[in-house]
């Protein structure tokens, strides 16, 4: 007749992208004509900041500062081809193409100032600051904005981008799997803590502690928000969500929210994250993506955590206080292990 | 809290940027506080109509008569859409990058496969027209006996799910009925090991609940055209698709998707744009076909259902030796994306450890349910969690430290994988490190000291001698079982892979005849 | 079917829509009067994205018959902003990056106001039963939560 408490740990890693038909993205950006850009993709942003990250690495790669750039998207007929949101390959993939295009406007656009200033291309600096200068003579400079007036009505240059990242076709083996399936993976370790209510078999979470290593942290507070609303999925995915609660029968399958359990505002825990950066080389900027990443440690993190609290082992998701109580039973009584 | 770990593997990064690391307001915060981001239905069309569809009650039935007479003349009814109408009705969604044969219909015709296939659409002025124009719809099923075990689909004498895979599988390579995964001798490592344990793991559907359920307006353009407002993930694989199955140009089709209401992968499959759009064109109106949330719920797709055995050999010392995985994917009664799934798991296999011998077969299995998708983390959640709950078991079963152990086993940098690609860029033993320090979990010095960037590739980069299939695979060793066991499972029989080619498979051509390849997104189509 | 005119007062304004026997709010806000900041998320009374204040208090549009609100006071996530200033829940959500996908935002919001018009000063618990009722499915509800508590302890209550 106890609550008890218990800890587990899981560790594990991500793919970035697919492998499926190159899993190509392009992008386009052109300036207006005062300097401003635009990126135009097709990519769908479905909360996860698509059009955010892309805006903060096409700023980055022209040197010019983040509100000088809107990233435009999701119309077939102004945006070029994406592959689309999913397999954590937006950031990958979508952030290579915006480099290449911005890359090749911002050669254009040095390549104006150059002209207006009258100096050698390869002299030439960005400030970030919405200005270029010569290197090591910052007054001898202009603004994006006269450069992009002078490109566009005197000197005749487009100041625009085109870019397209792909990853090598890879074939898979019959015989032994081999394949190139990703470029790079992202990785996890995270512990968590339940309490174990021996009577009811219901587990709350009490607290969760990881590690995620993800290349580099673009925008770390929408890198957090990936990492919080994923471990919250996680700890849904582990003990509360089905539509076939009965697997592989398929009754009683539920049909509203008060039938398909999520945790609540009320049932989620303290999370704290610390992000690790390697850079991934073939990355913008080595970012691989969190997104997926986020959700998948926490639901052996859990069962583990059960284990060590009462001693059962459920093999099965969700898990449900049933299969707890029953588990528990079955042993005759809670078992709790050695406490981590 | 949420902290940045700059300190680890400063070396390799050049933190001297200006826009990136900062925390930028994102660029649609100010629209989503406002309640002005716009998503596919917040948009107000003049004349427009609703579509809703009928759908099978039953999991698997032909269809002897579908008659539509009633609906057609009930009020508000513009037009009553069967599969007939719909121009290329049977499709799969990789057929747009070569990968599979179109199995699944838009509209049923004979045949329904899962309960809550779609068989009738109706356009009406409104909702509730829509809704009472289908109770008036009559359908005559014979219902036929279903299969929604994953094993069991896959034993002979199973009723057939889907005609195009008649032995409810998806055929790999055009020869198996599995994906392969073979790296070393595994019957070798469980000899060289102290305990063998065997254990079975189930994940059942999930559900992606978004906020916003799938939905799509359709409506003609001024030009000839018909723009659809998307909740897609994917706006060029959905209009392709659509293309496809309309018979269409792809420029006839202008795709606009919004902010989507949350995805998760269950807007991926492209399951209202090809109906409203026929709706489009049949009525002349713009046509709305929104999933209520019980459709979404039930029969929108989910994430499939994973069942995983995995049976590992270690070592007192904490060495793991081998690793085989057996795994079937429930792809429920269409394709759409489970093949693929199959093909990321293999790629998984065995987790970020070096590992000497590996074996795995994953399966794509059809069951009379609805058809399973992608959702977050595709093809790696599940086995993950198989994984990690078995490391943690191997764990307990040598006395050692589950973070310890996991250290014990990473991978490291210039270790094989057993897909046969050097890992690089490695960090789970930093991951570990740091995770065990935030919860002051104690790990001892040596595993402190642990790094991804030593220790690895020399004998680890090698890859093994890896015996070919024998004819007749073994029966599986008895299997330890979880204390808790809803039903009782006979150890099942594994299929017995078909004779091996007398030679090497060839490399694959570059327009070949028949194998199974990524191709572009250009590439033949079947 | 016969319509009938509904007139009530939404966010600064009045107006009259058409609806039929049966329509809910939702649909009359929507499709009615051309308000898409409240959301369909199910239509069962289950999700929260509909959420809007009738006469100040909580309440769910899609189970709301839209006759009920006639000759009442109708406010939603539209009608947040004084102008052009934001409301201070409005500046709040966005400091605490509470938002991802941002459909279960407009519902927050609303059940956030309802709240702090009810009482101002709300402890953690007390948001969290106040925004029981909202699902979120990107967030993780913290960011959201910590958002209504800076708006609280920051003093003054927000009037409806």
């Amino acid at each position: 007749m106890a609550k008890l408490r218990g800890r587990g740990m899981s560790s594990m890693n991500y793919p970035i992208g697919m492998n499926l038909g190159g899993d190509p993205s392009q992008a386009l950006v052109h300036s207006n004509p005062s300097g401003k850009f635009t990126v135009a993709l097709s990519s769908i942003d479905l909360g996860q900041g698509m059009k955010s990250v892309t805006r903060q690495i096409c700023a980055e790669t022209l040197g010019v500062p983040v509100e000088d750039v809107y990233v435009d998207t999701a119309d077939s007929d102004t945006g070029p081809h994406c592959m689309g949101s999913f397999a954590s390959r937006g950031t990958h993939r979508v952030g290579n193409a915006v480099i290449a295009a911005a890359q090749e406007a911002r050669g254009v656009m040095m390549e104006a100032a150059a002209e207006e200033l009258e100096v050698n291309v390869a002299d030439l600096e960005t400030d970030g600051r919405g200005n270029i200068h010569v290197k090591g003579a910052p007054h001898r400079s202009i603004s994006t904005k006269d450069v992009a007036i002078a490109a566009q009505f005197k000197q005749g240059r487009t100041i625009s981008g085109r870019g397209i990242f792909l990853v090598p076709l890879s074939a898979v083996d019959p015989e032994t799997g081999e394949m190139s399936p990703a470029t790079c993976y992202a990785h996890a370790c995270l512990v968590a803590e339940v309490e174990v209510d021996d009577e009811t078999g219901e587990v709350a979470m009490i607290k969760m502690d990881s590690a995620y290593e993800l290349g580099r942290a673009l925008n770390p507070r929408m890198v957090e928000q990936q990492l919080v609303g994923g471990a919250w999925m996680g700890i849904s995915h582990a003990l509360y969500e089905t539509p076939e609660p009965y697997y592989p029968d398929i009754s009683h399958g539920p049909r509203d929210f008060t039938e398909y359990l999520m945790p609540g505002p009320g049932d989620i825990c303290p999370h704290d994250i610390a992000v690790l950066e390697r850079p991934a080389p073939d990355a913008p900027f080595g970012g691989k993506g969190p997104g997926e990443m986020c959700a998948n440690p926490v639901l052996p993190a859990v069962a583990n955590a059960i284990f060590n609290a009462v001693g059962v082992r459920i093999d099965d998701l969700p898990i449900t206080p049933e299969k707890v109580l029953r588990a528990i039973r079955a042993q005759g009584g809670a078992r709790p292990q050695a406490r981590r | 809290m949420f902290e940045l770990r700059k300190d680890i593997f400063a070396d390799e990064r050049d933190d001297n940027l200006k826009e990136i690391g900062k925390g930028t307001q994102r660029q649609d915060m100010l629209g989503h506080v406002t309640a002005t981001s716009t998503y596919f239905n917040d948009h107000k069309l003049q004349g427009m109509l609703h579509l809703k569809v009928l759908r099978s009650p039953h999991s698997h039935a032909r269809l002897r008569r579908i008659d539509v007479a009633a609906a057609e003349k009930m009020p508000g009814v513009r037009r009553v859409i069967r599969g007939a109408d719909v121009p290329r009705n049977l499709n799969t969604l990789l057929s747009l990058i070569n990968f599979g044969i179109d199995d699944e219909p838009t509209l049923a015709v004979d045949k329904v496969r899962y309960k809550g296939e779609p068989i009738v659409a109706v356009v009406a002025d409104s909702h509730r027209e829509a809704f009472e124009a289908l109770a008036a719809i009559r359908v005559d099923y014979e219902p036929l006996p279903s299969v929604f075990d994953v094993e069991e689909a896959l034993k002979p004498g199973a009723p057939v799910v889907n005609e195009t895979y008649p032995k409810n599988s998806f055929t790999f390579h055009d020869k198996y009925d599995h994906q392969k995964l073979r790296f070393g001798d595994v019957e070798r490592g469980f000899a060289e090991s102290d305990h063998v344990l065997e254990q079975r793991y189930q994940m059942s559907p999930i559900e992606h609940a978004p906020t916003e359920t799938n939905g799509s307006i359709a409506a003609p353009d001024t030009n000839g055209r018909y723009v659809v407002y998307t909740s897609t993930q994917a706006l060029f694989f959905s209009l392709d698709t659509c293309a496809k199955i309309l018979d269409v140009p792809s420029n006839k089709l202008h795709f606009i998707g919004g902010t989507v209401g949350g995805g998760f992968g269950g807007k991926v499959d492209t399951m209202t744009e090809p109906l409203a759009i026929l709706g489009a064109m049949l009525t002349g109106r713009p046509v709305r076909y929104v999933f209520g949330r019980e459709e979404e719920m039930q029969f929108g797709s989910p994430r499939g259902a994973e069942r995983i055995y995995v049976k590992d050999g270690v070592r007192r010392d904490g060495r793991i030796m081998a690793r085989q995985v057996r795994s079937y994917f429930d792809s429920g009664a269409y394709t759409r994306l489970s093949s693929y799934a199959v093909i990321k798991c293999v790629a998984h296999i065995p987790g970020p450890y070096t590992i000497p011998n590996v074996h795995a077969d994953v399966f794509c299995s059809y069951t009379n349910r609805t058809p399973s998708t992608a959702m977050r983390g595709f093809g790696v959640t599940a086995l993950d969690f198989a994984l990690e709950c078995q490391m943690d078991k191997l764990a307990h079963l040598v006395g050692m430290d589950p973070m310890e152990f996991r250290i014990l086993n990473a991978y490291r940098d210039g270790d094989m994988k057993a897909h046969r690609r050097i890992a690089k860029n490695t960090a789970l033993i930093e991951c570990v490190q740091v995770a065990a320090e935030k919860a002051k979990w104690k790990i001892g010095e040596e595993f402190r000291r642990a790094s991804s960037r030593k220790d690895g590739g020399g004998e680890r980069a090698e890859i093994p001698l890896t015996p070919r299939d024998a004819v007749a695979a073994a029966r599986p060793a008895a299997q330890q079982r979880t204390s808790y066991d809803r039903a009782a499972f006979a150890p099942p029989e594994p299929t017995p892979p078909p004779p091996p080619p007398p030679a090497p498979s060839p490399a694959p051509a570059a327009s070949s005849h028949g194998a199974t390849r990524f191709s572009s997104v250009f590439g033949r189509r079947r | 079917m016969a319509k009938t005119a509904l007139q009530f007062r939404h966010n600064d304004h009045d107006v009259a829509v058409f609806v039929e026997g049966g329509d809910n709010l939702l649909v009359a806000l929507r499709d009615g009067v051309g308000d898409h900041s409240p959301k369909f998320g199910c239509g069962q009374g289950g999700c929260g994205a509909c959420t809007v204040l009738i006469d100040g208090e909580a309440h769910l549009a899609c189970i709301t018959l839209a006759e009920t609100v006639a000759g009442r006071s109708v406010q939603t996530a539209d009608g947040l902003k004084t102008g052009p200033a934001l409301h201070p829940l409005q500046t709040a959500f966005m400091e605490h990056f509470a938002a991802q996908c941002g459909y279960c935002t407009p519902g927050m919001l609303m059940a956030s106001k309802a709240l702090l018009y009810r009482n101002p000063s709300p402890s953690r618990q007390d948001v969290v039963e106040a925004i029981g009722g909202n699902i979120c499915r990107c967030t993780g509800y913290e960011p959201i939560i910590n958002a209504i508590l800076s708006v609280a302890t920051g003093g003054g209550a927000a009037r409806a």
